[in-house]
């Protein structure tokens, strides 16, 4: 009976027809109802005196400043875990839930919550990419020490649902054939070689993102005795996409902005609008 | 057995070694406790090889030697990693310094072999694989052996809660081994609900066995999607992992999160779930997975790679301490959940999937029916679920202790939770599922082909970051 069911299996796939989401960029519905991203911070509800936030959170994303004449609290988003004990410890609602998760940034500063908004020259990155990898890339992934739940987002991306070989980007075996070295993890001693060996068989030009937390600044994984506090201080890093793990259509949109076919979202550490490049058409 | 670790209660210098056995079904463990003291303790592998990895564990970080362990090399810290001090006595953080060593080509007695080769894999595999090193001797397509040099992902984790309070050391339990965030951090809280002797609400043990199962559903459609493709089975590989993504985007629309993560507190959950269309997803995954199931089933060409690949023997799997869907692919029927039951699992109709095949094959039979029993769990959560809070007030007394288990996706993971004086964590051990069955798969790989080594790993269903830690 289960002698000829490869043609079965072909069928099979057909009549289950096109699993793809549309979502590519802006449009579209990208599958992350219900996801809490990063918590959204108000200065102008924030309590004098009250440091509840600060003691909740584990990774140190949110750090306290006494000189009252400053701004008192600071939000680093790349330190973030999402794990939302801010929002339930916060008393006066300064710090909200939101459902933000395209957080990929080219300038680490711009993960910082920051009164005055950054401004975004010289963010520009090499024309160079469009013209040496035309619209496509080649990704050889490293685990620096992660938890392995950025995998499980990365495993995704091949997935039908989001399928990223139809934006023209491959994970490749090989660090010789790669563009991007993406990393996860805080960096343990261990993997510390290994990574910097990849990166050096890695053809020019060649680009570095930082996936998830740990790799963005250590999270709550990195320091100790074993590990390092991610990228930062080891390698030349061109894309920081903090999250917990960071799910696949910030990945895929991180990617995306890597190629300048997406712009980035995100500055001083706030969502806002697409920042403007008019002579960049977006796919 | 199940496993063993060493701690050191306050003030001392001198360690206290623990060893915990859970008896049998329904029985609460049982834990010795031994101080020893001038003279180094016997090492008991000889008696229960599972504790081997344990006693050379504990020498790398807690700087107790086993007299007489059969393997007294380093097991945590790769060769040529040396730590000032070990890192889990207490006071300052040691350094690690460490110059790698290249894998060694053992003596082969007798003639010269050259015909025996040694490929070193890793740390940084093909595709998107989590690192960890695979050293193969082998002739042509035969594997004469086989040995993983594991833990280039170790983080210290064990170390990362000392000082923390412990309500946050579950944020941290959560990040042990993601793809088990909700069975670590249940084990984690159950240690310090056992600490504190407090009561969670019973709507709060419900919701986590809910949660609990919908870990286990996006993990074994994973698993299978994953065989699929070692079996390079495409379109079967295509359907699982997509089914796996609606588990995903599931977890997401309750939980806020892919991982289900940030729910599980010490004394209950931290919020109500968004359970609306829970019911309605299930059906749609339960439709498109029986069908999916069947075909697997019949497919010979897949079902050819899987029968007589991997054989891992009923009393090997006991002896070598494998655990979870591994050990009941071998015939042995033990299931945290059932034997030592927690949390709703002893008020709701579990079954235990069992299979005697002993193969890859029965590895993937026994999670294709654990998936239907999870759905059928899921299902009465719903339909049974208790009124009233979500969290009961859990401190553990400054100074207590604690054991805590829950049932991973993979095996049974254990957490041993103690406090200092201050009421803050003052040692966590962390058995994961994962270190268990790291353990037992070289067993299953000595002597087959290299073409079936792939298929033999994927059944295993392994992390690297659970057992590295």
């Amino acid at each position: 009976m289960a002698m000829k069911v490869i043609p079965l299996w072909t069928l099979y796939g057909l009549a289950r027809g096109k699993a793809t989401t549309r979502w590519c960029g802006e449009d579209a519905e990208p599958g992350q109802a219900g996801y809490l991203g990063m918590p959204r911070f108000d200065q102008a509800k924030c309590q004098q005196g009250c440091r509840e936030c600060v003691d909740t959170c584990l990774p140190g994303a949110i750090t306290f400043c006494p000189d009252a004449s400053k701004q008192r609290l600071t939000v680093d988003y790349g330190r973030c875990v999402v794990c939302q004990l801010c929002v339930e410890a916060c008393p006066t609602g300064a710090l909200t839930s939101s459902t933000d998760w395209a957080f990929g940034s080219r300038r680490r500063e711009d993960l910082v919550w920051t009164r005055a908004a950054a401004s975004t020259d010289g963010m520009t990155l090499k024309r160079e990419i469009r013209r040496v990898f035309g619209r496509s890339l080649h990704i050889r992934h490293v685990d620096a020490g992660s938890c392995n739940g950025c995998e499980s987002e990365l495993q995704a991306l091949n997935n039908p649902y989001y399928n990223l070989h139809r934006f023209g980007v491959f994970f490749t075996p090989s660090p010789r054939f790669a563009d991007l070295l993406l990393v996860t993890g805080p960096v343990t001693y261990a993997m510390r070689g290994p990574l910097l060996e990849a990166y050096e068989a890695m053809p020019d030009p060649r680009f570095v993102m930082a996936a998830g937390t740990c790799a963005v600044s250590g999270g709550t994984n990195g320091g100790g005795y074993a590990c390092d506090n991610g990228l930062e201080e080891l390698l030349p890093v061109d894309v920081f996409l903090p999250g917990c793990p960071p799910n696949p259509p910030a990945i895929i949109h991180a990617l995306l902005m890597l190629l300048q076919r997406s712009p980035q979202r995100v500055q001083g550490g706030q969502i806002g609008p697409a920042d403007e490049h008019p002579e960049d058409d977006y796919a | 057995m199940q496993f063993m670790y060493a701690w050191f209660p306050t003030g001392s210098d001198a360690p206290e070694l623990r060893y915990v056995l859970h008896p049998g079904r329904g029985q609460t463990p049982h834990i010795w406790r031994c101080r020893s003291g001038a003279e180094s303790p016997p090492s008991l592998a000889p008696a229960a090889p599972l504790l081997s990895w344990y006693e050379r564990e504990t020498t790398d970080l807690c700087g107790v030697a086993f007299r007489d362990q059969p393997v007294p090399d380093p097991l945590v810290l790769l060769p040529g990693a040396a730590a000032e001090r070990p890192p889990l006595m207490p006071g300052p953080l040691p350094h690690l310094s460490y110059t790698p060593v290249p894998l060694p080509m053992p003596d082969l007695a007798g003639t010269t072999r050259e015909d025996v080769q040694l490929l070193p894999f890793g740390p940084v595999r093909a595709d998107v694989l989590e690192s960890t090193q695979l050293a193969f001797y082998y002739i042509g397509e035969a594997i004469l052996h086989y040995q993983p040099r594991l833990f280039f992902k170790h983080r210290g984790m064990e170390k990362r809660f000392e000082g923390l309070s412990p309500a946050l050391g579950t944020v941290l339990a959560e990040r042990v081994s993601g793809v088990g965030s909700v069975a670590h951090a249940l084990a984690y809280c159950h240690a310090l609900e056992a600490a504190s002797r407090c009561e969670v609400p019973s709507r709060a043990t419900w919701l986590r066995v809910l949660l609990a199962e919908l870990e286990r559903l996006y993990n074994h459609l994973h698993y299978l999607g994953y065989l699929c493709h070692t079996t390079t089975l495409k379109v079967g590989e295509a359907q699982g992992k997509y089914l796996e993504e609606l588990a995903k985007q599931v977890n997401c629309q309750i939980s806020g999160s892919r991982l289900l993560r940030g729910l599980v507190v010490p004394g209950g959950v931290r919020r109500e779930p968004t359970l609306l269309t829970l019911a309605e997803d299930l059906v749609r995954i339960e439709h498109e997975l029986r069908r999916y199931a069947d075909q697997l089933a019949a497919t010979s060409s897949h079902l050819d790679r899987l029968i007589t690949t991997g054989v891992l023997d009923r009393q090997l799997a006991f002896d070598q301490g494998a655990t979870g869907p591994v050990e009941r692919a071998s015939g042995i029927d033990r299931d945290s959940r059932r034997d030592q039951p927690y949390g709703a699992y002893d008020e709701l109709p579990l079954s235990v999937a069992v299979r005697d095949g002993c193969d890859a094959h029965a590895r993937q039979q026994v999670r294709v029916e654990e998936i239907t029993h999870s759905i059928a769990l899921i299902r009465a959560v719903l339909d049974g679920l208790p009124e009233g809070s979500l969290r009961a007030d859990c401190r553990p007394p400054p100074g207590g202790e604690g054991l805590g288990w829950a049932e991973t996706p993979r095996g049974t993971a254990y957490y041993a939770v103690h406090l200092d004086t201050a009421g803050r964590l003052a040692r966590v051990k962390i058995k994961s599922p994962s270190f268990s069955n790291w353990r037992v798969f070289p067993y299953t790989v000595h002597g087959t082909n290299m073409m079936d080594y792939a298929i033999n790993e994927a059944s295993f269903g392994l992390t690297v970051a659970g057992c590295d830690r």
